[in-house]
């Protein structure tokens, strides 16, 4: 939906998914003097009419636009709005969302650092979900859908959710850690408008499998159930019989534990299901199951995302192909197939937008990527031995050459390879300029081009000049300043920049802070940046979200004086066992409106302007 | 691998070159074809300019000498502990379970016998693993010759379907590509020898 607003003096055009609608407010309505001829008021429309027409609006960034506008819009933008983004839980307190949106219905959190997910940030951090419930209960009772993001969730706090909000509908979490399949088990038993339940990757106590069997008899309402990285066996009786009275189910990720025998018997149930994620692909049936599971996919006219796939071999592949001419995303992940056959099953899969395989599939499997899979758009390969570097094996440059050869509309990658070139790099880029996510990771640090022995700034200096949607960039590889050189002059788009084991100077950092002018996120770890770099962004930081800097050249003082200069910024740092006094291990600098934190652990230090 | 002692008699093989070398040199050249692949860099902190073996141009490894296996660098590569740890686990079920332990025949013998691949270093040690399980002498391999002169000969059927003679490969490409054992008379191992 384009909508574009006029309002005296101002006017802000907003982007939205929908369709093409455009509304003029054009200064004071004569007609509504003539009714109201009292009314001070600066809009013309009445506010129910303002807040009809804004609670069109979806996306976060358009309302924020909008709440600018004038006093009125803001108030009315506050009153429309039913799902807050937060994208960082420190930047604002529960009490301050509280004043400002009374009608909140859903909300996004997001909490840690993202290099919390590779063990960098100590495990006693925060950003604990609890007081944000314990807001929500009286402010938002009527809330229906919670998505956190590396927040800790205790078992506790679960169950507060679970019987504090009658009308809850969605929980996601992902990437979280705290509570164990107790707290499953009271969401399970209390929530009884339950649509979504999505447990994805988190650092969970993985008691039993019994959480499950608590969803009551009548339970019929569950839309979306994702419990595939759960361990423990569930009772699958209990989940067969879930599956067959939630006749709305459409997403349904079961575990490990779900055997092929027993999938046959879900599949059965819910033959309308969208996305599927198996259970264990074990090659265990007879002949007779083996057909019997053939028949059930073919009943599976809608489904469109496949994953799980755990010891799946090539034997058993086949009796996935009825579905996967309709498949869009296919995650083999967690699969460890060879290039023939991946390239068997992908002959089958014409209409494949997204790829997520492991390296095992090889250069080999990636080609019959690039001959497969002409509408992908998103490719993420994963590495089977991340730390064995004895092991020849993985992908290298060749592989993902030749998917950009096949796959024009490829605009996210994700991929871990032990070596590349500039050229390759190069290449990739010409064939598929259209990159809006760019994340490689030459998994030996600070390796150069292999054959030309090169830095592989040329390589990132491409991507950046050829890819002007680029929005998210992860550099690997030998670098010098000349690459950040490169992003400062042409990620003008640029919001995440992640860099490891790179750079010459301080400068290198300074060109990335004065260029891009959208950078929201900027992760740095090993990088001989210091104080120079970090205090040239002084002004930038309050428009990013946030800066983590761990094991660079950063000192205590600078973090100091960055504090001090900027009294909005929350700078925190994270000291070492045995580092020197001085140096600044791990920072962490980000914009707030609820200033320091007070539920900082002793290892954090907030460092304010005093 | 035990070194080979070029025989006078040569045999028609594909690898007509001949080459001088000390026993046990053999194994050095194969591993050169792979080197360019094991292209380890030093850590970052090795190549600042006042290190003592500081060289700016970065260079491959010399492909004689095998680098000291790094420390693991926290939180490199960056994989979400999720992953991480249901992979590694996977993977050594995957070896135990499917692609380490292989199947071992004999010819004449009625029985098969099972070995798991992993457990032996190299070459002479699986060799004399297959020696004492079933009572047989196997002998001294050579490139150009094979097991000529041995009783058996221990032979392996790869990925593609082909059968091969143990010792052909680098003992990491024979791990993972090596599906089954059998073990062959002699007489029939100078077929295998001869460019096959």
């Amino acid at each position: 939906m384009k909508i574009i607003c006029f309002h005296e003096k101002s006017f802000t055009i907003l982007n939205t998914e929908t369709e093409f609608r455009v509304f003029t407010l054009m200064g004071p309505n004569p007609k509504m003097k003539r009714e109201f001829p009292d009314s001070t008021r600066s809009s013309p429309f009445p506010d129910e009419v303002l807040e009809r027409v804004l609670s069109l609006l979806q996306s976060p960034k358009d309302r924020s636009a909008v709440s600018l506008v004038c006093k009125d819009w803001y108030n009315a933008e506050s009153w429309s709005r039913t799902h807050v983004f937060i994208g960082n839980c420190y930047s604002v307190s529960p009490e301050i969302v509280a004043r400002r949106f009374p009608i909140i219905k859903s909300v996004t959190l997001k909490g840690k650092p993202r290099f919390s997910d590779f063990n960098l940030v100590p495990e006693n951090w925060g950003a604990d979900v609890h007081p944000w419930l314990v807001v929500f209960a009286t402010k938002y009772p009527f809330l229906e859908e919670l998505r956190l993001k590396r927040m800790v969730v205790s078992d506790e706090s679960l169950e507060f959710l679970a019987v504090n909000f009658p009308n809850f509908k969605v929980l996601s979490l992902f990437s979280c850690d705290g509570f164990s399949t107790d707290g499953l088990a009271a969401i399970a038993t209390h929530c009884k408008s339950l649509t979504q339940l999505d447990i994805q990757e988190n650092g969970i106590e993985d008691k039993s499998g019994g959480w499950l069997s608590c969803f009551p008899e009548n339970f019929t309402s569950l839309e979306v159930l994702n419990f595939a990285n759960l361990n423990t066996d569930v009772n699958f009786d209990a989940l067969e019989k879930l599956v067959s009275r939630c006749k709305s189910l459409k997403v349904l990720k079961v575990n490990k534990s779900v055997s092929l025998e027993n999938l046959q018997r879900l599949l059965v149930c819910a033959p309308r299901l969208t996305e599927l994620g198996t259970g264990s692909f074990m090659p265990e049936l007879t002949g007779r199951q083996y057909a019997e599971l053939e028949t059930a996919f073919n009943q599976c006219k809608n489904l469109n995302t496949l994953s799980g796939l755990w010891e799946a071999t090539a034997l058993y592949l086949p009796v996935l192909y009825p579905i996967c001419s309709s498949l869009t995303f296919l995650n083999l992940s967690y699969t460890f197939l060879q290039s023939l056959e991946l390239a068997s099953l992908l002959r089958q899969c014409p209409r494949l937008r997204r790829l997520w395989v492991l390296d095992t599939v090889g250069d080999k499997g990636l080609e019959a990527v690039g001959s497969n899979c002409p509408l992908l758009e998103e490719l993420r390969v994963f590495p089977a031995d991340p730390f064995d570097e004895e092991i020849i094996h993985g992908v290298t440059e060749a592989g993902l050459v030749a998917v950009s050869y096949g796959c024009r509309r490829l605009h996210y990658v994700l991929y871990f390879c032990r070596q590349m070139t500039n050229a390759a790099v190069a290449t990739i880029v010409q064939n598929c300029p259209d990159f809006t996510h760019f994340r490689l990771c030459i998994m030996n640090p600070g390796q150069p081009d292999y054959l030309t022995n090169e830095p592989m700034d040329e390589a990132f200096g491409a991507v950046v000049r050829t890819c002007t949607k680029l929005q998210r960039l992860s550099v690997s590889g030998l670098l010098t300043d000349l690459t950040f050189k490169y992003i400062g002059q042409y990620a003008k788009n640029l919001e995440t920049l992640s860099v490891a084991f790179a750079g010459s100077s301080d400068r290198g950092m300074q060109c990335v802070l004065e260029g891009c002018t959208k950078l929201r996120k900027l992760e740095i770890r090993d990088c001989p940046f210091g104080n120079v770099a970090l205090l040239s962004g002084l002004e930038k930081y309050e428009s990013m979200r946030s800066l983590w800097m761990s094991a660079c050249n950063v000192t205590m003082n600078g973090c100091r004086l960055l504090a001090r200069e900027m009294p909005r910024l929350n700078v925190e740092v994270m000291k070492e066992d045995g580092s020197d006094d001085s140096q600044a291990d791990k920072v962490y600098v980000y914009r707030s409106v609820a200033g320091p934190r007070r539920d900082a652990p002793p290892c954090v230090l907030t460092l304010s302007g005093l | 691998m035990e070194g080979g002692v070029a025989y006078e008699n040569d045999l028609n093989l594909k690898e007509t070159e001949l080459r001088l070398g000390l026993p046990g040199t053999g194994s050095t050249i194969e591993k050169g074809v792979s080197g360019a692949r094991n292209n380890k860099r030093p850590l970052p902190e090795t190549r600042e300019e006042g290190g003592a073996n500081g060289k700016p141009d970065a260079q491959h490894d010399d492909q004689e000498n095998a680098p000291a296996p790094k420390a693991q660098i926290v939180g490199w590569p960056p994989i979400r502990s999720y992953r991480k740890n249901s992979l590694q686990p996977k993977k050594a079920e995957a070896e135990a379970a499917a692609g380490m332990y292989v199947k071992v025949s004999m010819d004449g013998a009625p029985y098969l016998r099972k070995i798991d691949l992993t457990v032996y270093k190299g070459y002479p040690e699986l060799l004399r693993a297959l020696e004492n399980m079933f009572k047989l002498t196997i002998g001294e391999y050579s490139e150009r010759e094979g097991y000529k002169g041995s009783e058996y000969a221990p032979t392996y059927e790869d990925k593609d379907g082909d059968w091969m003679l143990v010792g052909d490969v680098p003992w990491d490409m024979f791990l993972s590509s090596c599906k089954k054992l059998r073990i062959i008379k002699g007489s029939e191992a100078i077929g295998l020898g001869c460019g096959a």
